[in-house]
């Protein structure tokens, strides 16, 4: 770049934008025929991710060129923050939705299906959480919160400590540092996912507890399914950026993909300590 | 009291309509037939009234402002463009009249939700698309029924002319009682239906799974007309809810009558002919499978499932009576083990075994049904 | 086209310092990141489905004309006033409204474009493979949802492959709305001028600040609702199953807490544009700026504890049904603060009546009835009476359609020459405002009177005493439809034959696009941001 930077950056026309647009096209009308038996569903389906992520490659791709090309003020970095936030606020409300579904559930749904006037309906049908409902289709156990849940709980937080500590060595310069420690986050993430792999295969050779038992593994499932995907952009993301500080990125006071990255990774383990209580624990 | 003022208030209002007040069914609420649905329509008139007062006020203030501070009339623009005092003025007089109208519109809510100390309970159970009816206390404990749209396919497609009341009119009216306070439990079958009469002020919805409770005390006789009001499917249109309220004595004799035709219900451990369980059958038919499988029995590609040359009809017979009986979730077929007699069902699946290009030859009887019973 | 990007030394261009990265012809408008060319894309696709939509609305009137059934089965009628509300909604007024803030917004702020401009035509261009997906579900087996377009369980749950097929548009629709959201409000927070302070901002901008963060608060909520229906339907969980201990309620539950403030989502735009349009032709401040701010503001709070008077009818205890009357009828207190607001800003002034006045006008007295008709609604045991009838219908299509339609008319009118830099036909646009008002009402103040006496909605056949007001409506709603046919014309012939406008054609209007920019307004509004006073 030979002229100064400009007051704000405005990048040219992009194909980008368009590609994605395709591949969720695909993506959505391949899983739509998909559930519905359309032998050429999942390959739809394959078409669209593999455009997406050959997408999100090259449009990311040329963010980081812009990026380390100097091009981004301080004021694109702090639209980006602002970007960042509030499209994590979008998710937590994401999360809200199952949250209240399971709040009222059990404090509604489920108390209002054992009632005495429901027993026109369900006469032997008496609340208690968990519960697969009135007609319970065969007996599961449900997941106890202090085996593996916990652990994964340790494992999240120190992720977190971890993170900072990265975080830390990027602000001093430290480089080793910060190349080791978010190693240590992206493999404790990894862990975590392990951990959540071998609980649902526990769940449904063992427990009996499946996506379809009742409203207990509805939003036990979906919960924490939902929950372990956004671990997985987490560590993707983090796996980025790691593989960016390798090559010399960032610099103590330019870094906003760092942070980024660390924000979602934060939001993604307060939503596990609300799974924890909510789900496994109470 | 109230009830008086609020009237007076809407004749005030009406007046102002020449006409309006004679036609009031058709430009207005139904004319109300129990206490809760004439305080609903008194709070309605009065609410109009204070509404209408405050739009002229407003619209007042703005038209007059639209003709006196044209430009074209040489009108110059003051430039003031603040006032709190004004701001707190139009914040607060608004919420006092708020207020005010919370009044009564809390007292006919709570008149509304007061489901204590029935006389009758009937349960209303809503299927696609005719309504059922169990009487569960009081007077005419264990009268069961179904009632559905009485109104003929011809009318509604208009090859013959359209009766007076096309729509609402049904095979089996509910029965009630004048004077007596009926509690209505709600639930649904299948999907989400809303029983409502107008005159009776009462919609409730009927959601599957749950019993919801409301109530009425009609205080005239009369047949009262009303319809599903919620969104139940392709015939949600035709599944019309009409309430006779007839006297006391009338009732208790309709009680009887309908006791004595349980008392002559079918045999369940009668053998039928095939004939007869296929002129039976037809008319079950008819009456249930018709509207989504089709005369034909060629259904609605893609919506509902053929009928002739099905593998579910020309398959094992057990299986065939278990999807009658029990319907197929997550589908619109419906689970008849409550609606129809084991004797409908045989009828009817004998019908359906050896109609069109079904030939099985098969009678099913109505012990095989009942036998299926859970 | 190409002088204009060429000077824009000072906001920069990524890699963009030659021509060779601007494509022309269609690939112009597919890549391009500009605000303007977004707001057009915006503004066009919403016309399109507003067309389409109408469409749908044309095949409901028509086999309501009469009794009886006579052109469409009951099952495709359903699916009609399923998809005439999705697209409506979702196709035709928001990206409406998203169209009028990508062009205006950096206008009126002093900014060069919008904040992340890659990822805003990214928001465009995912609207169009959702409204084909929702096209796509009517030729699908068992044809389109037939659900209504609050897609209530298990009634949805029951429905063929082409419930799917919404589901997963509905999804990407959210997506669009998301990234917009974040797009305007960055560009609010961060792209001011300097001087532009939160206070100085003009009305539309606060709006649109206000509507984004609705949407980003309850689009994720939709999209949570829509994948329990998904996974209810194909993966046997048990959210809306009372069987399985779900209720199908909580389906309403969650779907109208994304519903209601969905209202505002639309309305409060609405109230931008007309409270930008109501000053210039009464050439005289806005009255109340602070409590119009506050007002619009309340609003939007109130929006989020009221959305259960949606659901009086479905059985939930008395306590909460007097709550949420309540809380529904404080939603008045605001909306009266803004309407006395209007008014005021009228009294006194110098008024004239272009086109964008009669809208704008026409709006506030027009709004002004839906509110009214919404407060009775608000009334748990009125609307006991007359919840699922056409008062109903009625009640939002005044607040829809002459609500929000209207005030996007007015905005179009009012902006047309600052973004052609031509002249419309003043004969020609009131002719199309006084045939929408008399068809409009013609169609729809009928409509009161049919649910009053007991018509319930989403029905394709009546009972013999609702023919005359059907009749009415219906060719009511024909001449509406035929009316709307004057836009395009009355757009095409001035970007054609208009007069050369002016750079501030109405001479009340002062925001930053009239007094700083000329007309039509430069390819990047601001390359140095203006200093405001």
């Amino acid at each position: 770049m030979t002229r100064s930077q400009p007051w704000y950056f405005l990048p040219g026309p992009a194909p980008w934008p368009v590609i994605g647009s395709t591949a969720l096209f695909l993506m959505a009308g391949g899983a739509a025929m998909w559930f519905n038996g359309v032998s050429s569903g999942p390959w739809t389906v394959l078409a669209g991710v593999l455009i997406m992520v050959y997408m999100m490659v090259r449009w990311f791709g040329q963010v980081i060129d812009e990026s380390e090309g100097g091009l981004y003020s301080r004021r694109v970095d702090l639209s980006f923050r602002w970007g960042m936030s509030w499209f994590i606020f979008s998710e937590v409300m994401f999360f809200a939705a199952f949250f209240g579904a399971l709040f009222y559930a059990r404090v509604l749904a489920v108390p209002d299906l054992g009632d005495l006037e429901q027993k026109l309906l369900w006469p032997d049908f008496s609340a208690s959480w968990p519960t697969a409902g009135p007609i319970a289709a065969d007996p599961f156990t449900p997941m106890a919160a202090w085996g593996i849940p916990a652990l994964n709980t340790l494992l999240l937080l120190s992720s977190g400590v971890t993170l900072t500590i990265a975080h830390w060595g990027l602000l001093q310069d430290r480089r080793g540092a910060l190349n080791l420690w978010l190693l240590l986050t992206i493999l404790l993430g990894a862990t975590f996912l392990g951990f959540q792999m071998y609980e649902y295969g526990h769940a449904y050779s063992e427990l009996n507890l499946k996506l379809s038992s009742g409203i207990y593994g509805s939003t036990f499932f979906m919960l924490t399914g939902f929950h372990g995907f956004h671990v997985t952009v987490g560590c993707i993301m983090l796996t980025t950026i790691w593989i960016r500080c390798l090559s010399g990125h960032f610099k103590p006071d330019h870094h906003f993909a760092f942070e980024g990255v660390a924000w979602y990774w934060h939001f993604v383990d307060v939503v596990w300590l609300l799974l924890f209580i909510f789900v496994y624990w109470i | 009291m109230r009830h008086r003022m609020a009237t007076s208030a809407s004749c005030v209002l009406l007046a102002g309509f020449p006409g309006l007040a004679s036609a009031a069914d058709r430009w207005n609420m139904q004319a109300p037939a129990s206490i809760v649905a004439q305080d609903i329509y008194d709070l309605h008139m009065l609410m109009m009234g204070i509404i209408v007062v405050i739009f002229v006020a407003v619209f007042a203030v703005m038209f007059y402002s639209v003709f006196a501070h044209r430009r074209s009339k040489g009108h110059q623009a003051a430039q003031f463009h603040e006032n709190t005092t004004v701001e707190l003025v139009w914040t607060i007089v608004p919420l006092i009249i708020l207020i005010l109208m919370a009044w009564p519109a809390t007292r006919t809510l709570l008149l509304l939700r007061d489901t204590s100390n029935p006389d009758i309970t009937i349960k209303v159970t809503g299927y696609q698309w005719k309504w059922g009816y169990d009487y569960l206390g009081g007077e005419g404990e264990g009268i069961s029924f179904v009632s559905a749209l009485a109104t003929s396919r011809d009318q509604i497609q208009g090859t013959v002319p359209k009766g007076e009341h096309y729509l609402l009119e049904v095979d089996n009216p509910l029965v009630v009682p004048l004077g007596k306070k009926i509690r209505i439990l709600a639930t649904g079958s299948d999907v989400i239906h809303s029983w409502w009469v107008p005159a009776l002020g009462i919609k409730q919805d009927a959601i599957p799974g749950f019993v919801r409770d409301t109530w009425f005390r009609a205080d005239k006789e009369g047949t009262f007309r009303g319809q599903c009001a919620e969104l139940c499917g392709k015939d949600h249109g035709f599944m019309p809810v009409v309430v006779e309220v007839v006297s006391a004595e009338k009732y208790s004799a309709w009680v009887g009558e309908q006791k004595k035709m349980a008392a002559r219900a079918d045999d369940p451990n009668k053998t039928w002919t095939l004939a007869d369980l296929m002129a039976r059958g037809a008319k079950v038919y008819a009456a249930n499978c018709m509207a989504c499988h089709q005369a034909n029995g060629q259904g609605v590609r893609g919506t509902f499932p053929a009928l002739d040359g099905s593998k579910a009809v020309s398959g094992p017979k057990v299986d065939q009576i278990s999807m009658v009986l029990n319907g197929k979730q997550g589908t619109a077929m419906a689970a008849f083990g409550k609606q129809l007699s084991d004797s409908e069902i045989a009828a009817v699946i004998t019908y359906t075994r050896n109609s069109w290009g079904n030939k099985t030859g098969e009678a099913i009887q109505p012990a095989e049904v009942r036998a299926q019973r859970k | 086209m190409s002088a204009s990007i060429h000077d824009t030394a000072r906001a920069g261009h990524g890699g963009g310092e030659d021509h060779a990265h601007h494509p022309s012809g269609i690939m112009r408008w597919v890549m391009t990141t500009n605000h303007k060319d977004i707001g057009t894309m915006y503004l066009c696709f919403s016309f399109a489905m507003f067309l389409v939509g109408g469409l749908m609305a044309f095949i409901i009137r028509t086999e309501l004309f009469q009794p009886g059934l006579q052109f469409v089965a009951p099952d495709f009628f359903n699916q009609m006033t399923t998809l005439h509300g999705l697209i409506m909604v979702f196709g035709a007024i928001m990206p409406a409204f998203v169209g009028f803030a990508n062009w205006q917004i950096p206008m009126m702020i002093g900014a060069p474009d919008m904040a992340f401009p890659r990822m805003n035509n990214w928001s465009f261009w995912l609207l169009p493979p959702a409204a084909l997906l929702l096209v796509i579900s009517l030729f699908v087996p068992g044809g389109g949802p037939a659900a209504g377009w609050t897609m209530y369980v298990p009634l949805a749950t029951q429905m063929g492959p082409g419930m799917d097929f919404s589901i997963f548009a509905v999804h990407i629709l959210g997506m669009s709305s998301i990234m917009g959201s974040i797009n305007i409000i960055t560009t609010i927070l961060n792209l001011r001028a300097p001087g532009m302070t939160m206070m100085k901002l003009p009305m539309f901008c606060w709006t649109w600040l206000i509507t984004a963060y609705l949407l980003l608060a309850v689009m994720p909520v939709l999209a949570g609702a829509v994948t329990m229906i998904l996974t209810d339907r194909h993966f046997g969980t048990s959210f809306f199953n009372a069987a399985g201990g779900g209720d199908p309620v909580l389906y309403q539950h969650i779907f109208w807490f994304f519903g209601h403030p969905e209202v505002y989502i639309i309305a409060i735009p609405a109230f931008g544009v007309i409270s930008q349009v109501i000053p210039a032709f009464s050439r005289k401040p806005l009255f109340g700026y602070t409590a119009m701010v506050y007002a619009t503001a309340s609003i939007a709070i109130l929006s989020f504890i009221v959305w259960a008077h949606h659901m009086y009818t479905a059985g939930m205890p008395v306590t909460g049904q007097v709550y949420f009357m309540y809380a529904t009828m404080l939603i008045a207190v605001p909306t009266g603060v803004k309407v006395f607001n209007w008014v005021a800003t009228m009294w006194k002034g110098s008024l004239t009546f272009e086109t964008p006045m009669l809208f704008a006008v026409g709006f506030l007295f027009m709004f002004t009835m839906g509110g009214f008709s919404g407060l009775v609604l608000s009334m748990a045991a009125v609307d006991v009476q007359v919840h699922d009838t056409y008062y109903v219908v009625a009640h939002f299509h005044y607040v829809m359609v002459a609500g929000a339609l209207f005030s996007a008319f007015a905005g179009v009118y009012f902006w047309l020459p600052k973004w052609t830099g031509r002249m419309y036909d003043e004969t020609l646009g009131k002719w199309h405002f006084w045939l929408s008002m008399v068809f409009f009402n013609m169609t729809f103040f009928v409509q009161h009177f049919l649910g009053l006496a007991g018509m319930p909605r989403r029905v394709p056949d009546y009972a013999l005493q609702f023919a005359d007001f059907n009749m009415i409506s219906s060719i009511g709603s024909m001449g509406f439809g035929v009316s709307q046919v004057l836009l395009p014309y009355i757009v095409y012939k001035a970007v054609r034959h208009g007069a050369k406008a002016p750079q501030r054609p109405w001479d009340g209007a002062d925001t930053l696009e009239w007094t700083h920019l000329p007309a039509p307004a430069p390819y990047h509004s601001f390359e140095t941001p203006p200093v405001v006073k």
